[in-house]
């Protein structure tokens, strides 16, 4: 009976080791609703515990059932008939289950039959399911959509449309893209208009839309005539199935049991979420951290399965005479998979955490401000928290979803000819992580999201504090490493802001945001060698891996290696 | 509207083994073994809860265990029943399938009004499969055994498929009836996330009783009360309850009586080697004869 969550060690290890308690009190309200509720906790001790009593709930059906069904859903595929669209009958049976289990509505409040879970422990599903079936992720993970009608929405709203999300009737869809707005989502033309009554309508064409066929879209459309850029654009909620044609899905390399539809919105009726002309600037920012985060760990989850499948496959496997896991170059690729794994996993929950906290303190400032108490000292932490998550959040997206192509990749190789056929699944899990880098935003487009808080030195003082710290054990001479490659980032800084140059420093963004991550990655391994000596065999090799890197970043910067961006024409003609 | 009352048992997980788990009296060491929810009573329940969901009604699983066994309704509460009830005493121990019958029989009789009783086919570790038609004797209803699918309630009466050699028959019974449920018919549904968050904490009066035992401070009436109170507690019913005959329960009340367990291990080491020609199969087949395996 495989459990993914009870037998991930490292996965037991983040989860205990997670700094929830102000988050819990915040989502807690002192525990008062327990009176209304059965399933709300006393204490919070007593919230950790369900957190990983529903995590139990997710391992088991991840490892038990979800994972069983993967291939067939990898197969079957969603498929698109008569203007509708099927999905697998494996897709069908894992939401079936899901719903059953209660998971479709984790992070609502219990008013409206969500479970009041922390972010952070989504996230943490959200690793699980994609481990077993990436696909099955985007529609789970599409539960998040309730969440800007929740922030964003008025209480009719709420009440209409996020209990039948956690009831698991309702699965949606997030309508942004169009045939000429991807990354520039400024170019939305989808049209919005009134009738006289005030009854919004939704005119035009989306594409590349993940389960598009959903119950609940949010659409993102022009609402402002005549405007061009981003602050004519709003958000609205409304129905899809009968209210809007689904005109084909889209034919994919991965993530075949998640339709992905061009979608035509013939007047259909429509919401307006929150304020107008809010939709990109506000709505959309908002609702990215958290769909970044989710891809994130959908990139984890497929890599920890790509991992277990090239383990088990190595050990299983003998040339040679003896099993190729004995082989050094083989363990080797392994030991640099494991080291990755757990250093994106401790990216990806300490920043789940400082999102799942910044959402936290924005909804008790919104509480404190009704009651009219002052809310200066929370404000000041959102603040920072802002900054930190509009970095880390991009950092996250970009660091594990390139790790999990390099994974995956890996792990093909360790199966030899035999990884490159259907019959092993090491195959699917190389073309679903193919995705994570392309959607919710490019890596390169990461890069961009990511490079002004480097330029600004955003966590100088943690680092500093970081250095000035007395560590324990193995860990101790890891810190001097770490102390080098910081001297390296400010020379490469140096030398990126005195050279004036906008092409330049564009192009160098990557390797400057690169540094600044083995920075912060590193001390969460090494706090982490802190509380488990084991650790500092991750925290040793991550760490040596990221200096011998951060001197080919540095000699990418400084060496002119990027003075022929200027002559493209002529390289590329 | 119809009640349901499954019969759930807690096994030892016979799939992962390990030591010495017989008895010198021929019974189960339950403690040196992992215990779990018997398969075929968890589809059992499940088909309960769908017979709830479809006609409405309530569902309470019973079982007859140690202490241990409130483990297994637990986990009745958080698929979805609603009331559970642990039926144990010290006199209970060593039960054969007819002590234990009886024992269920009576307690079925006082837990409620009910439609159907249902109950896996068999238990992973007795595999006699002979619980549910003997209870369903003793409470002197009729019983529909290797049920496949329940077809359709109405007007008193159910439709339902059972299984026969080569094939199927679809039977028709009144209620109250009782159902024995083969493995394979429905899949149990997972645990619902604010059912375990919720009934994580329920504890029988033995569990309860433990912990007044272990804290001075506590007295088992108001504690019964209190968990009583937040639906917490786990109905115990115990001999003197069921106002059951000394003389049936337990060992004293089961006739049958192991008379010798063996573990039979299949060795690899004795592979013989066959010529795949007339004469080497015909050797085979005398050596099968002599060791009585053929005739």
């Amino acid at each position: 009976m495989p459990n993914f969550f009870t037998d991930n060690s490292d996965l037991q290890f983040v989860f205990d080791n997670l700094d929830l308690k102000e988050i819990i009190e915040i989502a807690e309200d002192d525990f008062e609703q327990v009176k209304q509720y059965n399933y709300a906790p006393r204490d919070i001790e007593d919230a950790k515990e369900n957190y990983y009593k529903v995590l139990e709930i997710v391992g088991d059906i991840t490892g038990n059932f979800v994972a069983e069904r993967a291939a067939s859903v990898d197969e079957e595929g969603a498929k698109y008939k008569d203007g509708t669209v099927h999905y697998a009958s494996g897709t069908v049976e894992n939401l079936k289950q899901l719903a059953q289990a209660d998971m479709m509505g984790m992070s609502f409040p219990r008013k409206y039959g969500g479970l009041n879970l922390p972010f952070t422990i989504y996230i943490m599903s959200i690793e699980l399911i994609s481990r077993a079936d990436a696909s099955l992720m985007n529609i789970f993970g599409l539960q998040d959509i309730a969440d800007t009608i929740m922030k964003f929405g008025n209480e009719e709203q709420r009440q209409e449309f996020i209990p039948g999300f956690c009831k698991g009737e309702y699965t949606g869809a997030m309508a942004l893209t169009e045939p000429d707005a991807g990354s520039d989502l400024q170019a939305v033309k989808l049209h919005a208009y009134q009738d006289e009554k005030g009854q919004w309508f939704l005119k035009g064409v989306k594409r590349f839309i993940t389960n598009g066929n959903g119950d609940i879209l949010l659409v993102l459309a022009r609402s402002e005539a005549g405007t061009k850029d981003g602050r004519g654009l709003s958000m609205f909620v409304c129905y899809g199935k009968d209210n809007v044609k689904v005109r084909r899905i889209e034919n994919k390399l991965g993530i075949h049991g998640s339709p992905t539809c061009e979608l035509q919105f013939n007047d259909t009726p429509a919401q307006l979420i929150g304020q107008r002309k809010f939709g990109l600037i506000k709505y959309v920012f908002d609702l990215m951290y958290r769909a970044r985060m989710g891809i994130a760990a959908q990139a984890l989850g497929i890599a920890q399965e790509a991992y277990e499948e090239a383990l088990k496959y190595a050990k299983e496997r003998e040339q040679f005479g003896k099993s190729i896991y004995t082989i050094p170059v083989v363990a080797n690729i392994l030991i640099d998979m494991r080291v990755a794994l757990e250093a994106n996993r401790a990216l990806l929950y300490a920043v789940a955490q400082t999102v799942d906290l910044k959402e936290k303190l924005e909804g008790k400032i919104v509480k404190l401000k009704e009651q009219g108490k002052p809310f200066g000292e929370e404000n000041t932490r959102l603040k920072r928290l802002v900054k930190e998550s509009n970095f880390l959040t991009p950092l996250a997206k970009y660091i594990l979803t390139e790790s999990a192509n390099k994974i995956t990749f890996d792990a093909l190789q360790i199966h030899g000819g035999t990884g490159y056929m259907h019959e092993f699944k090491v195959e699917r899990l190389v073309r679903d992580a193919r995705i994570t880098n392309i959607y919710e935003g490019t890596s390169q487009l990461q890069i961009v999201a990511a490079t002004g808080a480097v330029i600004n030195d955003l966590f100088a003082e943690y680092f500093e504090a970081k250095e000035k710290k007395d560590y324990k054990g193995g860990a101790a001479p890891l810190v001097n490493h770490l102390i080098e490659i910081r001297e390296i980032y400010k020379d490469c800084l140096r030398y990126m802001v005195d050279k004036r140059d906008n092409a330049f420093q564009d192009v160098a963004a990557k390797d400057i945001v690169e540094l600044y991550g083995y920075l912060y990655v590193g001390y969460l391994l090494l706090d982490q060698a802190e509380i488990e000596p084991e650790k500092v065999f991750i925290a040793n090799r991550y760490i040596l891996t990221s200096l011998a890197k951060a001197r080919m970043n540095s000699e990418s910067i400084k060496d002119g290696l990027f003075n022929d961006i200027l002559h493209a024409n002529k390289i590329l003609t | 509207m119809y009640n349901s009352i499954v019969m759930v048992k807690q096994v030892p997980d016979t799939a992962n083994i390990s030591g010495k788990v017989m008895k010198d009296d021929g019974t189960v060491n339950r403690a040196k073994l992992p215990a779990i929810f018997n398969h075929e009573d968890r589809v059992a329940l499940e088909l309960a809860l769908q017979i709830k969901e479809k006609y409405g009604g309530k569902v309470i699983a019973v079982t007859m265990g140690p202490p241990r066994a409130s483990d297994i309704l637990r986990e009745c509460l958080y698929m979805g029943a609603d009331e559970v009830y642990l039926i144990s005493d010290r006199k209970f121990a060593g039960a054969d399938t007819l002590a234990t019958s009886y024992v269920l029989s009576e307690a079925i009789k006082k837990i409620d009004n009910y439609h159907f009783v249902f109950a896996g086919r068999q238990a992973i570790d007795g595999d006699t499969a002979q619980v549910g038609p003997q209870t369903a004797e003793k409470l002197k209803i009729p019983q529909i055994t290797y049920t496949e699918e329940v077809i359709e309630v109405s007007d008193n009466k159910i439709r339902a498929k059972r299984k026969i050699d080569g094939g199927f028959e679809i039977v028709e019974s009144t209620l109250p009836v009782l159902l024995t449920v083969l493995k394979d018919v429905v899949s149990p549904r997972p645990f619902s996330a604010k059912r375990v968050m919720a009934y994580k904490n329920a504890k029988s009066l033995i569990e309860l009783e433990k912990l007044a035992e272990n804290n001075s401070l506590l007295y088992i009436d108001k504690l019964v009360h209190e968990y009583e109170e937040r639906g917490h507690y786990i109905k115990t019913l115990t001999m003197d309850d069921l106002q059951l005959e000394d003389s049936r329960c337990g060992i004293k009340g089961s006739p049958t009586k192991v008379y010798k367990v063996e573990s039979v291990v299949l060795g690899g080491s004795d592979h013989v080697g066959i010529e795949p020609t007339k004469a080497g199969i015909g050797e085979l087949i005398d050596k099968l004869m002599t060791d009585h395996i053929f005739g």
